[in-house]
């Protein structure tokens, strides 16, 4: 399998904020028809793809949102200011550009303040280059949301980017959908909305689909950058397999039949104990009776910065675990 | 008047039956079917013609306040709070205990006494006392019970230039709209909700949403309004007497953009005024029902109410107004099946 630097360039860029994620919604929707038997869109806006089988229900999330910044206030000279959708460094926003849907850039600085300690997003500001409020009304509403503006580069091994999270879960999730020919289980693949702002769409889709498994395809952490706290994840030591996050601590059963397909498939692969974050496993799990969970990280760098950094190696590797489980016949 | 009667009931959250039986009185010869689940919420039924979305108008009933939890032996009362109340505005307040509303004050060290560097921090609760005017313990007990519920004691009094000052505006303000747009509408199908125990945690909205599986949702709110001079725009989350208030975002809910927009092109269309709820702070029964079952859509529209949960929360009723033009505007186009 070779990596398709086209398709992950093109989801990292495509714009979609949670609760506005209807571009990127488009997007994948592109990418995966003809692959799948069946695709629709809830109420939340969950792009619900169904790949037929006759074996066990399986749901596959991968959250498709974003990131980003939501308009408050136009002030007189056309200022914008802000809220933050999910989580958001003031440090890291600092001096930043960013970009609404509708292509405007600006830019993100800070009113005057004399200790850096001090910065914090309800003093800093975007400058998009307007004289007064009129001009910036006639870009943006009150509501809007922005994202980091895209930037994207890659080598041999790594991905630099912003928004790995999660369109590289996205992006295992499609190339699993375009690499599973004849499925033994009914896939359903969720790209769903709103993780970041607290897992709303995986809840509902979950109930939705009613899965006899999950899966999540998220990002994770990594311990191996200068004097990183101790986190037995690094870049290109393979997939990591979830034992728990602060959302879920992944169905006993599952976490070791993937490992047995790892081994069995010399895919390289790391176990992994993430003593903080969450991610959709956490609310597929809870689902009515319950829903046997588990998870495919991706080792990733600087997690909700600029410049997320992940191995293609570990993604490829990924998607290579997702589809032979997938491909599995799988008993708990 | 019917917003008095609603804000000088006792309805802290998880006690909310003076406030249910106001409104079950209200309401009960305007609806096609009406009932109490298990944990007190209202569900109300208008039937009108058939229309492709479902259609639920929520408004919390219940209040924050506080509750006994120790008479000590000089029967001076101890207590807790119930959903969020800046302990600041406690001390020297009247207040009203149990059904029977026994009344008490709360007290503390007077400031004679207190030392310098005391005056410079509020009062902890655990410093603060309910004096209901006994000599003992016995005495106190015959009046009140560790697990009373507690209220401030507090008028509705309209003053100044068309406002009111009530406690409790978050939120009889949303009941009484409900119970206004229940009242006076006609033929148009919606659900007419009051819910239980948001203060604590969006208790009743989950069950609810659970048991009408509502496609749209309007949530009606009293809200933060802090619109002193000096303060950057950006940082007043909504101003009195500029109308009701659509919230963008809050802690539990990213309000769904396409019904929002929706809601100010009426309210535009119709020359009503609205403004943006600017704070992302808090959260309301939104949060539960717009991800309850396969999830919907729903939008927040608020009453804004300076001093919100205290004795003395203040609002104008020139903003009711508004909103209640704009409930009964969305509410016709809801019938022409444009929502």
């Amino acid at each position: 399998m070779k990596f398709n630097s086209q398709l992950m360039e093109e989801l990292v860029t495509t714009y979609g904020p949670s609760g506005n994620e209807d571009n990127i919604r488009i997007y994948i929707k592109e990418q995966i028809e003809g692959y799948v038997d069946k695709i629709e869109v809830d109420s939340l806006g969950n792009l619900i793809a169904r790949k037929k089988g006759n074996g066990k229900k399986i749901m596959i999330a991968a959250h498709m949102d974003q990131i980003g910044l939501m308009i408050t206030d136009i002030d007189k000279d056309g200022f914008l200011r802000f809220t933050n959708v999910g989580g958001i460094s003031p440090y890291i926003l600092m001096s930043q550009k960013v970009i609404f849907e509708n292509g405007r850039v600006g830019v993100v600085y800070v009113e005057p303040i004399e200790d850096i300690s001090k910065l914090k997003l309800s003093n800093m500001f975007i400058d998009i280059g307007v004289n007064n409020k009129e001009e910036a009304e006639n870009l943006v509403n009150i509501g809007d949301i922005c994202i980091y503006k895209p930037d994207y580069s890659e080598n041999d091994n790594v991905i630099h980017t912003r928004y790995l999270d999660d369109r590289v879960g996205c992006y295992v999730a499609i190339e699993a959908i375009k690499g599973i020919k004849n499925p033994k289980n009914d896939l359903y693949f969720v790209f769903t909305v709103q993780e970041e702002v607290g897992l709303r769409g995986a809840k509902t889709s979950a109930f939705k689909v009613e899965p006899d498994i999950g899966i999540a395809i998220d990002v994770t952490g990594s311990g191996d950058t200068p004097k990183a706290k101790t986190f037995a994840v690094g870049l290109n030591k393979g997939t990591a397999i979830k034992i728990k996050d602060n959302s879920i601590i992944t169905h006993p059963k599952l976490r070791e039949h993937m490992v047995n397909i790892a081994r069995n498939n010399d895919i390289p692969y790391q176990m992994e104990v993430l003593e903080y974050g969450g991610t959709d496993s956490g609310a597929i799990h809870l689902t009515k009776e319950g829903v046997p969970t588990g998870a495919i990280s991706i080792p990733t760098r600087y997690v909700h910065s600029t410049i997320e950094t992940a191995s293609k190696k570990d993604i490829l590797d990924s998607v290579k675990l997702l589809i032979k489980l997938l491909e599995s016949d799988i008993q708990l | 008047m019917l917003l008095k009667k609603l804000t000088e009931a006792s309805g802290v959250s998880g006690n909310e039956k003076e406030v249910r039986n106001i409104i079950l009185d209200e309401i009960q010869d305007f609806v096609d079917d009406i009932k109490v689940d298990r944990l007190g919420n209202i569900i109300a039924y208008k039937k009108g013609k058939d229309n492709p979305k479902k259609l639920m108008i929520t408004a919390h009933m219940d209040e924050v306040g506080l509750m006994i939890t120790d008479i000590d032996d000089m029967g001076l009362l101890k207590f807790t709070t119930v959903g969020g109340i800046d302990k600041r505005i406690l001390v020297s307040k009247p207040v009203l205990i149990g059904d029977n509303k026994v009344l008490g004050v709360i007290g503390a060290k007077p400031i004679h006494l207190q030392k310098r560097e005391e005056w410079q921090n509020a009062l902890e609760i655990e410093q603060l006392y309910i004096d209901i005017g006994v000599n003992n313990k016995t005495e106190g007990e015959k009046l009140v019970s560790i697990g009373d519920y507690v209220i401030f004691n507090s008028q509705y009094v309209e003053f100044g230039d068309k406002l009111v000052k009530a406690k409790a505006l978050d939120n009889r303000v949303g009941c009484s709209l409900l119970i206004e747009l229940i009242k006076e509408i006609e033929d148009i199908g919606f659900y007419g909700v009051f819910t239980v125990m948001e203060e604590v945690g969006l208790v009743g909205a989950g069950p609810v949403a659970y048991t009408v599986e509502p496609d749209l949702s309007i949530i009606l709110e009293g809200t933060l309004c802090y619109d002193i001079p000096k303060l950057d725009s950006h940082l007043i989350p909504t101003h009195l007497n500029k109308g009701p208030a659509i919230s963008l975002m809050d802690r539990t809910t990213l309000f769904d953009m396409e019904f929002r927009k929706r809601i100010t092109k009426i309210a535009e269309e119709n020359h009503i005024p609205y403004q943006y709820r600017k704070s992302s702070m808090g959260g309301n029964d939104s949060g539960k029902i717009h991800t309850t079952k396969e999830g919907s859509v729903t939008a927040t529209i608020s009453v804004p109410c300076r001093n919100i949960h205290s004795p003395t929360s203040v609002m104008s009723k020139q903003d009711y107004e508004n909103t209640y033009k704009l409930l009964k505007t969305i509410l016709l186009e809801y019938e022409k099946g444009e929502l």
